[in-house]
C-alpha cells in the first residue's frame, strides 16, 4: 500500500530506511520510527479490530500504551518459525521492522466482515452484569451453549500453539535513584540526580525513543531551542555520564515492598538482525533507593453516541501521529473538546494542511487564550457545544453537534462532515505505580483527578502523573524531585478543562451507546444500570460492569467512569474512591516472567553418584522431592510388578544393593552433642556407646512425629544423624534453630554431610560375603561388629563410615563412602556380587521390604498429626528424659484419647487384591453418609515374600481391633478387610493368615 | 519483597531469608511443669497486631544465622534489625504505633 497520508517532511522517522510489515495479509509500508499504527495510518485506514462484546468496527485511539482497541496478533520472526507470535500487542507501541507479521484479533471471518457484529444488534443481552445473569442458569446450558459460544466469540488474542522458542534473561541491578519515564520530567529529574556522580542513574522508558510528549510537539521551545532539540541535548548530556543507565524499551510494570520494582526490556524484537541466542525480553529486578515516577498523563475520551467509530481517536494523539510520524490522521477533523490542550491538535492539524473545526464543550468564557489563537488561525470554533453523535460505521463521516442552552438543554442540531475526530476529554495524572507503592491518592478538584498523596516508601512524582502540565513547571518539578533545580523558559502550555463524564444529549438515553471503556465494550449505560442495581462501591461497579477490567487496566476510561457513578449517587467524586491498580502496568509475557527458569532449569534434579550406573543399567526412575531415584530395575520383558517380586524375593533370599545416597546426613560435633541430642530426639543418647547405632524419632514441640532416622555414634563428642530423604534440610533447619535461638549456651555444630556421603545399602544373608573382601581396618566378625553398630575403616582403601543396619528385616550393611568414590565401591560391590546374584533394587522394592516388617515411613503413615504411640513407637519415647522437644506435647488431654487413629496392619479379604493407598475404613458400608469413617489405609504393596497383599492403615483405636472385620474403599464401592499386626514377614516363613 | 538488614551480612532481599514468626517467645525452662493453657499459649498462641510487630528471621541462603526485625505490618516498614538474645528495641521514634505498648500502658 502506498503512504497517501505522509506528510513529506517532519517527524521523527527515518526516511532513508523503508520498511513493510505484513498487516491481515496485506503490506503496509512506512520508515524506521514508525509503530504498525501509524504505518496503518499513512495508508489511510484507521480499522484495527473489532470490539470485545459487540464486535463494532474500531480504530486507533491512542499513540500510546493506553490504546485499548488496537490490539494486533504480531509473530516477530515469521521466518524463524511457529512459536514467535504473541497475541495483544498495541498498534500504537509495536516499534515497526521489516518482516513483522501483524494480524488484527477478535473477529471472524475477516475484519471488515464479521459475524460476531451481529452481538452489536442483539446488544440488550449484553447489558451489564451479562455474564452472572445470562449464563446463571440451566446449568447444563453452560457446558453445551455458552461456554463454546462464548469462547469462540470472545477473543482477546488466541493462546500460541508450540512452546516459546525465545530465550528471556533476568537481571538484578541496584539503583540509587530509579527514573521512570523520560519525558521532560523524568530527563530533567535523571540530570538532576545524576549531576554530581556521586549516585547510579537508571532512566527508563517504555518508548524507544526518549522525550515522552514533547516527541509530540512541533511548536514548542525550551531555552529557545527547539523541544525536540533540548530533549536531544539532554539525552546526550545523559549518555555521556558514567553514572547514568538508560534503558528505552524498558517498562516499568511493578512497584513492590522497600523500592523494589520490576521492569521488562525488550532487547530483540526491534532488531533487524535476529542474533542468535540474544534473549528477545529482560526482566528488570531492580532494588532502587529512590523511584522518581515521571510517568505523565493519559489523555481521556469523550462520552457521546458511538464515540467508538473508527477515525475517533485522542487529541493528543492526533498530533503525535502529525509531528511525531508525519502521518495525517485524515483530511477533515473535528476537534471535540471540553478542555484547552486540544487546541494545540487543532492548530497543529491545521499546519499540516488538514481542514479543521473546534467544539469546544465549554463556554467561550470559560477559555483561555487558545479561544484566540485558534481563531486567529482561521479555525472555526463552537464554544457551548455538545456532541450528539457520531456519523458512520466503518469511518466516521461526521459529528452532530448541538449548542448547549443555559439551562442544559440541546439545541439546534447541525453535521460536521469529517473523517476524523480528535476529542479530549481532559487529563488522568498516571498515578499507576505510586497506588502500586501503596502511597495514598487525594483527590485535586482543581485538575479533576486524584493525585499522590501521603507516600508509604521512598519515592515522589513529577511532572504531569504530579498534576502539573506547564512545560516549563514540568521542567522544574522534575529537577526538584531529581534533587537540584533547573529553570527554562519554554512556550507556555495550553492546560485547563472542564471535566464532563457523559455529553448532554436530546436522544433517548437507553438506546445510546457512549463508550467509557473501549476495550470491555463498557457503555453509560451499562454503569447506570449497575447504579440503579444497587452497586455503589466502584470495586463492586468495577466487577459487575468489568469497567477498567480489561488488559489495559482502564488507563482511558477509568475517571469518566468514576465521575459517572458520583453524579448518578450524587456523591462527590472523591466519595467514590477509586479502584487499586495492581501490577502489571502494561500486560507482561510469560516468557519475561519465568526467564530462564523453565525445563531443565525450572527446578534442578538432584543425582546421585550411583544415578549413571541405575540408567546404564536400564534403571526406571521416580522423583523424590527434588531428588531422582531408582524405582526399580526392570529385566527384558518384565513390567514394574514382576521386578518389585524378583527383587524382593532376591533379597531375602540372596543380596540386595540399594543406592540409599539419599538419606539426609547431619553430623552433630562438639562437647555438648548428646545434651543436644537428648533435647533433640525422644531417646536417650547418653548412654549410647561410641560405635553403637540407634533409631532415633523427632517430634515437633506439638508432639507429633516430624522425622526419623539411625543415629550412630562416631565419638563421645560425634554424632552421624540420618534423616529421611525429604526431611533432610527441615530437620537440619530444626536443630539450627534450637541451637541459635534456645540453646544458644550448649557448644554444638551442626554440618550437612547429606551430599559428601553416599551411602550404599547390602541387604540379605550374603551381604557380609560381599562387603568383606574389600574391607580394612575393621574387624567383621560377629562379636566385634554387632548389628546396630557403626565402624570406622576403609573399602576399597576408600575411608568409609560402615553401619551394620537394616531397613528390610535383613542382616545387611550401609557403607557411606565419600561421594566421589561411590560409584567406583558399587561397582566393586556389584562385580563381588555376582558371585551370589546380586540383584540391585529401587526405592519400591525399598518399600514393600519395610512394610512387610512393619516399618514405618514418615510422611507415609505419619501426616504431621500423628504420635509417637500413634504408629507403635511409645517405647522410644524416654520416660526417664526431664524434656525434650515436643514432650509436653504428649500429655495434652487431645493427645492421650483413646480413640486416636493407630497403625495396624489391614488385609484384604482377597489375597490378590492390593488396596488403594489413601483408601478410607468404614465399618459398616451401609451407612448413611456422610459415613463415619475409621481411618485410612496409608501404604499397600503386593508382598511376594508373603504371598498376598498387605498393607498399613492408621485405624480409629486400631490395636485394640485386631482381627475385626472392616471394610474399605475402593473405586467400585468397598471391600471385605481384616485388621492385622502391622508386622507382615516372620523369617521363619510362617503363615500369617489370620 | 522485603530488603532485610542482617545484622552480620548487611541488606539482602528477602529471597535470602525465612521468617520464623513471632520474636520473645521464649521456651519454657520446664515444660513439665506449665499447665495444658499455659503450654499451648506457648505452642499456638500469638499477637498478630496492626503495626509494630517483633519477629524471628533466618538468613537462610546467606550466613544462617537467626536475627529479630521490629517490622510495621501496615506498611511493611522494617525499623530495625537485632541479634537474637537482644531486647526489642525502643521504637518510639519511629512514628509507628507499637501495639506491645499500647498494650501495656
Ligand atoms: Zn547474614
Amino acid at each position: 500500500m502506498s503512504q497517501p497520508f505522509r506528510i513529506q517532511s517532519g517527524g521523527h522517522i527515518d526516511r532513508s530506511k523503508p520498511i513493510s510489515v505484513s498487516f491481515n495479509g496485506k503490506t503496509l509500508n512506512g520508515y524506521r520510527g514508525d509503530t504498525v499504527a501509524s504505518m496503518l495510518l499513512a495508508s489511510g485506514s484507521h480499522l484495527a479490530g473489532r470490539s470485545f462484546k459487540y464486535h463494532r468496527p474500531r480504530g486507533i485511539l491512542s499513540h500510546g500504551s493506553d490504546e485499548p482497541n488496537a490490539l494486533l496478533s504480531v509473530d516477530w520472526r515469521p521466518e524463524k518459525g511457529k512459536g514467535r507470535r504473541d497475541p495483544n500487542n498495541r498498534a500504537s507501541v509495536v516499534e515497526a521492522r521489516n518482516g513483522l507479521k501483524t494480524e488484527t484479533q477478535n473477529h471472524w471471518p475477516s475484519l471488515e466482515r464479521d459475524v460476531g457484529a451481529l452481538n452489536d444488534i442483539l446488544s440488550p443481552v449484553f447489558v451489564a452484569g451479562f455474564y452472572y445473569k445470562t449464563f446463571m442458569w440451566p446449568r447444563s446450558a453452560w457446558e453445551k451453549v455458552y461456554e463454546p459460544v462464548i469462547r469462540r466469540a470472545a477473543g482477546l488474542g488466541e493462546a500460541p500453539e508450540v512452546a516459546d522458542p525465545d530465550r528471556y534473561a533476568n537481571r538484578h541491578a541496584y539503583a540509587d535513584i530509579l527514573v521512570v519515564g523520560a519525558g521532560p520530567a523524568g530527563l530533567s529529574a535523571a540530570l538532576a540526580a545524576s549531576e554530581d556522580g556521586s549516585s547510579r542513574v537508571l532512566l527508563a522508558d517504555e518508548g524507544f525513543l526518549f522525550g515522552g510528549a514533547l516527541l509530540n510537539d512541533a511548536t514548542s521551545t525550551i531555552d529557545g531551542k527547539p523541544a525536540k532539540a533540548w530533549v536531544d541535548e539532554m539525552v546526550a548530556t545523559l549518555d555521556a555520564r558514567e553514572n547514568v543507565v538508560l534503558l528505552p524499551r524498558t517498562t516499568v510494570f511493578g512497584y513492590y515492598n522497600h523500592n523494589h520494582v520490576a521492569m521488562v526490556e525488550r532487547v530483540a524484537d526491534h532488531r533487524d538482525d535476529a542474533l542468535e541466542g540474544l534473549a528477545r525480553e529482560r526482566l528488570w529486578q531492580v532494588r532502587a533507593g529512590k523511584v522518581i515516577i515521571a510517568a505523565g498523563s493519559h489523555e481521556r475520551p469523550l462520552v457521546f453516541e458511538n464515540n467508538d467509530r473508527p477515525g475517533i481517536m485522542l487529541a493528543e494523539s492526533a498530533r503525535a501521529f502529525i509531528n511525531r510520524y508525519a502521518v495525517k490522521p485524515g483530511n477533515r477533523m473535528v476537534v471535540a473538546t471540553s478542555g484547552a490542550s486540544a487546541y494545540r491538535t487543532a492548530l497543529d492539524a491545521k499546519a499540516a494542511g488538514i481542514a479543521v473545526t473546534i467544539v469546544d464543550i465549554r463556554l467561550g468564557e470559560d477559555c483561555g487564550t487558545e479561544l484566540a489563537e485558534a481563531r486567529e488561525a482561521g479555525i472555526e470554533v463552537l464554544t457551548g457545544h455538545t456532541v450528539v453523535k457520531a456519523l458512520g460505521k466503518a469511518r466516521v463521516t461526521g459529528l452532530i453537534v448541538a449548542p448547549l442552552g443555559k439551562t442544559g438543554g440541546v439545541g439546534t442540531r447541525r453535521t460536521l462532515e469529517c473523517d476524523t475526530v480528535a476529542m479530549s476529554g481532559g487529563w488522568t495524572p498516571s498515578v499507576h505505580l505510586f497506588s502500586q507503592s501503596r502511597g495514598k491518592l487525594v483527590f485535586d478538584a482543581d485538575i479533576d483527578a486524584f493525585l499522590p498523596g501521603q507516600s508509604v516508601q521512598n519515592e515522589v512524582s513529577a511532572g504531569a502523573c504530579h498534576g502539573i502540565y506547564d512545560l516549563s513547571a514540568i521542567i522544574a518539578d522534575g529537577a526538584k524531585a531529581g534533587g537540584g533545580s533547573r529553570e527554562v523558559t519554554a512556550s507556555a502550555t495550553f492546560t485547563g478543562f472542564q471535566p464532563v463524564r457523559v455529553l448532554p444529549t436530546d436522544e433517548d438515553p437507553k438506546k445510546v451507546k457512549a463508550f467509557v471503556d473501549f476495550q470491555n465494550d463498557v457503555t453509560a449505560k451499562d454503569i447506570k444500570l449497575a447504579v440503579r442495581e444497587g452497586f455503589e462501591s466502584i470495586e463492586h461497579v468495577k466487577r459487575y460492569t468489568t469497567t477498567g477490567m480489561a488488559t489495559d487496566q482502564g488507563k482511558t476510561s477509568n475517571m469518566n467512569a468514576l465521575g459517572l457513578v458520583a453524579g448518578l449517587l450524587d456523591r462527590p467524586l472523591p466519595a467514590i474512591g477509586t479502584t487499586t491498580f495492581r501490577p502489571p502496568y502494561t500486560p507482561v509475557t510469560f516468557g519475561a516472567l519465568v526467564g530462564p527458569s523453565r525445563e531443565e532449569r525450572f527446578e534442578p534434579v538432584r543425582k546421585t553418584a550411583i544415578d549413571g550406573w541405575a540408567e546404564a543399567q536400564g534403571a526406571e526412575f521416580e522423583p523424590v522431592g527434588q531428588w531422582r531415584r531408582a524405582h526399580y530395575f526392570p529385566r527384558s520383558g518384565e513390567d514394574m510388578h514382576a521386578a518389585v517380586n524378583r527383587e524382593c524375593k532376591a533379597v531375602r533370599t540372596s543380596v540386595g544393593i540399594f543406592d540409599a545416597s539419599t538419606l539426609g546426613k547431619i553430623e552433630v560435633v562438639g562437647p555438648d552433642a548428646a545434651e543436644f541430642m537428648n533435647r533433640m530426639y525422644t531417646n536417650a543418647w547418653t548412654k549410647l556407646k561410641v560405635g553403637g547405632c540407634r533409631y532415633g524419632l523427632m517430634l515437633g514441640e506439638n508432639g507429633f512425629v516430624m522425622d526419623d532416622g539411625v543415629v550412630a555414634r562416631l565419638a563421645e563428642d560425634r554424632f552421624h544423624v540420618t534423616t529421611t530423604t525429604g526431611g533432610a534440610a527441615r530437620v537440619f533447619q530444626h536443630m539450627e534453630d534450637y541451637l541459635q535461638t534456645e540453646w544458644p549456651d550448649l557448644d554444638v555444630f551442626i554440618t550437612s554431610i547429606t551430599e559428601q556421603y553416599a551411602v550404599i545399602a547390602l541387604q540379605g544373608p550374603n551381604a557380609k560375603k560381599v562387603l568383606e573382601p574389600f574391607v580394612s581396618d575393621i574387624d567383621m566378625s560377629e562379636d566385634a561388629f554387632p548389628h546396630m553398630s557403626v565402624r570406622e575403616g576403609f573399602i576399597c582403601g576408600v575411608p568409609t563410615r560402615l553401619f551394620r543396619v537394616s531397613f528390610t528385616g535383613e542382616a545387611g550393611f550401609e557403607v557411606n563412602v565419600p561421594a566421589d568414590y561411590a560409584a567406583a565401591v558399587w561397582k566393586a560391590l556389584y562385580e563381588e556380587g555376582r558371585k551370589y546374584d546380586i540383584t540391585p533394587y529401587g526405592t519400591e522394592t525399598m518399600h514393600v521390604l519395610r512394610c512387610e516388617m512393619g516399618f514405618i515411613i514418615v510422611g507415609q503413615e505419619t501426616d504431621g498429626t500423628a504420635t509417637p504411640d500413634d504408629v507403635g513407637l511409645s517405647g522410644l519415647v524416654s520416660k526417664v528424659k526431664p524434656d525434650f522437644v515436643g514432650k509436653r506435647s504428649l500429655s495434652r488431654p487431645d493427645i492421650l484419647r483413646k480413640d486416636r487413629k493407630q497403625l495396624v496392619g489391614v488385609l484384604a479379604k482377597d489375597p490378590k487384591e492390593v488396596l488403594d493407598e489413601g483408601a478410607m475404613v468404614v465399618d459398616d458400608p451401609t451407612a448413611p453418609v456422610p459415613m463415619p469413617i475409621a481411618g485410612h489405609v496409608t501404604s499397600s504393596y503386593h508382598s511376594s515374600n508373603c504371598g498376598r497383599s498387605i498393607a498399613m492403615a492408621m485405624v480409629k483405636g486400631g490395636r485394640d481391633r485386631i482381627g475385626e472385620t472392616v471394610w474399605v474403599t475402593t473405586p467400585k464401592g468397598f471391600t471385605e478387610a481384616v485388621i492385622a499386626t502391622s508386622v507382615f514377614y516372620q523369617h521363619e516363613k510362617e503363615s500369617i493368615d489370620a | 519483597m522485603l530488603l532485610l538488614e542482617c545484622p552480620y551480612c548487611g541488606k539482602r532481599a528477602e529471597s535470602e531469608f525465612h521468617c520464623g514468626g513471632e520474636a520473645h517467645i521464649a521456651r519454657p525452662e520446664t515444660p513439665a511443669e506449665l499447665d495444658d493453657q499455659a503450654w499451648a499459649e506457648y505452642l499456638y498462641y500469638r499477637t498478630n497486631p496492626k503495626g509494630l510487630h517483633a519477629e524471628r528471621w533466618q538468613h537462610r541462603h546467606g550466613c544462617g544465622r537467626w536475627f529479630n526485625a521490629l517490622r510495621d505490618t501496615v506498611s511493611d516498614k522494617v525499623v530495625e534489625t537485632y541479634k537474637m538474645g537482644e531486647p526489642r528495641p525502643d521504637a518510639s521514634n519511629a512514628n509507628i504505633p507499637d501495639p506491645a505498648k499500647v498494650r501495656s500502658a
